[in-house]
């Protein structure tokens, strides 16, 4: 094994229009029956910005919001407020009823479940190739488009003669992959990656984070990279969000998120991680002090701080060690109206399932 | 010295298995999904079993239980608790060994409380079929049994759905132990589970197995979480044992390739961020040999990349 460091990337911020931003992104589903006016908050202001050939990942709990976020980017679910920009453009507004092929040549998305994914009455080839014909990316010739279909294939690091493998004949690592292929074939700008690696196999895990690095490494692509796991997070992003109760609570290069969490929810997901270096460091007091400080918090950390102005109405983000790392918190002091996950730590040392 | 008399706990093995041999057998084919696997767990010794989907690791712990269902068939091997042997137990006998004896939780067992009834009545169920106690009683038992996983005894009166996941888990958990069984199966406990409740039902099962003394056989994917909780454990590849030692060990200095790629699969939480490999696509171990001591209490199956060999395993696709 190297030990060479891997790269991380910092865009000069702000010199140029993020690849994907989202601003005050906010989904409420409705409850009850049709005549019902109650609702769940499932997503409240978020705004979060991934620049050119950045990996952002987006961390949190079941129920926290993370994959109502990436339904909305994708516009498989319309959003109740905010804006999506991709390269400036609110593609809201540009495609309002759903979401146009010029969207999708621009964005696309891998889900959780190669298994669910690739239909299993085509082979892989249809599925690359039928990509390729609906965005006009497969050349005028069937001997450009054979070519394209070959080079796809070693891009993910698969043999070409399993274009004429069906579904059920590859492993869930390789099955991944082809559906990675078939989200390159359009050439999109962002990939949106919800979980794609917690339903494979642990020992071919680590081999879909390279090909998400690579891919970034060579072609420029962004990433946003759902997950509810914070090492590979680690491993693999180049900034971290972190979403509890539908809203970010922090935000930062990588390294230094996880390194210095500032937020009792970030401290508390970071505390959990299974890891043998510190084995017998659960300490059932600190977990309560922890909970207490997500659920009510009586102060703030940056509380008296002339220059860091706290509020209990408002989100306030402060700014957390160099400035260079984009590293901010909201201020502890600020309750969000419990949505979806608002009570997924409530007073009860439990999990929550709420509007799955 | 053999496998079977390494343990962690007291010198005399609660479970005893030796050289098992599980097969499913088809009309036309049939597969070995347990390949002559022998391994021993000490009086209140906590014993991982690690692997992927498919390894044969579940299959293991239901021939223990003697829960497994056509067409799987164990072909060989035996397997021994306290000084019994299992495979040989009447209908009637094992009614008392499981639950009483050995008692397991399932991957997804909090979807395997009953919605109509509630908890109270599922527990004192327990008490009233197998112990033979009162109603009263039961229902006393019941209430410190919650206590005793931290729920509050008023939630005798609640159904499941009541319930959140990591409660309700927690509650199965309960049940195992009830009877005070003197070895308790973990297959996969907590992997339908967010991070945060996984750690603190591992507390538990940590704290509860204090207290009450049983063993523990542990089964899942999760290196990290194995080699937290294990005393001792084994690395499962194709139905074999490629690797068995303390879990310090392992966790130290893993000997096996595929060891080392399992370990390699888990990005650390600290440290600068280091290029990982996992298991490169396609490759695979074949005729994986009987385990050799590689240091004291530290057995691995030989390997070699030379197919030549013919006593080692051989590692295919390596080289593409």
């Amino acid at each position: 094994m190297s030990h060479a460091v891997l790269s991380s990337r910092r865009p000069s911020a702000d010199t140029e229009a993020a690849a994907l931003e989202v601003r005050g992104l906010g989904k409420s589903f409705p409850l009850g029956g049709l005549f019902s006016r109650e609702s769940v908050r499932a997503l409240h202001g978020v705004d979060l910005a991934i620049g050119r050939g950045e990996i952002v990942a987006l961390v949190g709990e079941s129920g926290s919001g993370k994959s109502t976020l990436a339904r909305c980017v994708a516009r498989l679910e319309r959003p109740s407020a905010g804006e999506i920009l991709i390269d400036g453009v609110d593609v809201l507004k540009r495609d309002r009823f759903q979401a146009s092929r010029a969207f999708r040549s621009q964005l696309q998305m891998v889900f959780q479940d190669p298994f669910g994914s690739l239909n299993p009455a085509h082979r892989v080839e249809h599925f690359l190739r039928r990509s390729l014909a609906i965005h006009r990316k497969g050349g005028s010739s069937e001997t450009e488009t054979r070519q394209r279909l070959e080079e796809l294939m070693t891009t993910v690091g698969l043999q070409a003669d399993m274009l004429n493998s069906y579904p059920h004949e590859l492993s869930g690592g390789q099955r991944q992959r082809v559906a990675i292929a078939r989200a390159l074939a359009v050439e999109p700008q962002v990939i949106l990656a919800d979980e794609p690696t917690s339903m494979l196999d642990v020992s071919v895990r680590i081999g879909v984070l390279n090909l998400m690095r690579k891919l970034r490494d060579e072609q420029g692509i962004s990433m946003l990279y759902i997950t509810h796991d914070l090492a590979s997070a680690r491993y693999l992003a180049d900034r971290t969000a972190v979403m509890f109760a539908g809203e970010l609570v922090e935000e930062g290069e990588s390294l230094d998120l996880l390194a210095n969490a500032a937020h009792p929810y970030t401290q508390l997901l970071v505390s959990a991680v299974p890891d043998p270096a510190r084995a017998g460091s659960y300490d059932p007091v600190r977990r309560a002090e922890l909970r207490q400080a997500v659920m009510a918090s009586t102060s703030c950390a940056f509380d008296g701080d002339p220059n860091q102005a706290c509020s209990a109405e408002e989100p306030v983000r402060h700014g957390v060690g160099d400035p260079e790392n984009r590293h901010w918190v909201r201020c502890h002091l600020y309750r969000p109206q419990a949505g979806a996950g608002g009570h997924a730590l409530a007073t009860e040392p439990t999990d929550n399932k709420a509007s799955a | 010295m053999t496998v079977s008399q390494v343990s962690f706990g007291s010198h005399e093995p609660v479970l005893d298995v030796k050289n098992l041999s599980v097969k499913y057998i088809g009309d036309t084919r049939s597969t070995t999904a347990v390949d002559r696997v022998s391994f021993s767990i000490g009086t209140g010794e906590v014993f991982g079993l690690a692997g992927e989907s498919g390894c044969g690791k579940s299959t293991i712990a239901n021939s223990i239980m003697r829960l497994l269902k056509d067409p799987a068939k164990i072909a060989g091997g035996s397997i021994s608790f306290g000084g019994k042997d299992v495979l040989a137990m009447s209908p009637e006998e094992l009614r008392g060994f499981r639950w009483q004896d050995v008692a397991m939780v399932f991957q997804s067992a909090m979807n395997s409380l009953n919605p109509v009834l509630t908890i109270g009545e599922q527990i004192v169920d327990i008490f009233t079929t197998h112990a033979g106690y009162s109603r009263k009683e039961s229902l006393r038992r019941a209430g410190q049994l919650l206590e005793l996983v931290r729920i509050d005894p008023a939630r005798l009166k609640s159904y499941p759905h009541q319930l959140s996941g990591g409660m309700r888990q927690r509650a199965v958990i309960a049940m195992a132990v009830a009877l005070k069984p003197s070895l308790l199966i973990l297959d996969e406990p907590t992997t339908a589970l967010d991070v945060v409740v996984q750690q603190e039902i591992m507390a538990q099962i940590k704290e509860l197995q204090r207290e009450l003394g049983f063993s523990v056989l542990f089964i899942t994917h999760d290196m990290s979480l194995m080699v937290e909780l294990s005393h001792r454990m084994a690395v499962m590849y194709g139905g074999r044992i490629v690797e068995t030692a303390k879990a310090q060990d392992v966790y130290a200095n893993p000997r096996h390739p595929y060891t080392q790629a399992l370990m390699g699969a888990f990005p650390p939480l600290t440290g600068p961020r280091v290029p990982l490999t996992g298991l490169p696509d396609g490759v695979k171990f074949r005729n994986i040999p009987d385990l050799t001591e590689a240091a004291p209490g530290h057995f691995v199956a030989p390997v070699s990349a030379d197919a030549s060999a013919a006593d080692t395993a051989i590692m295919e696709g390596a080289a593409r």
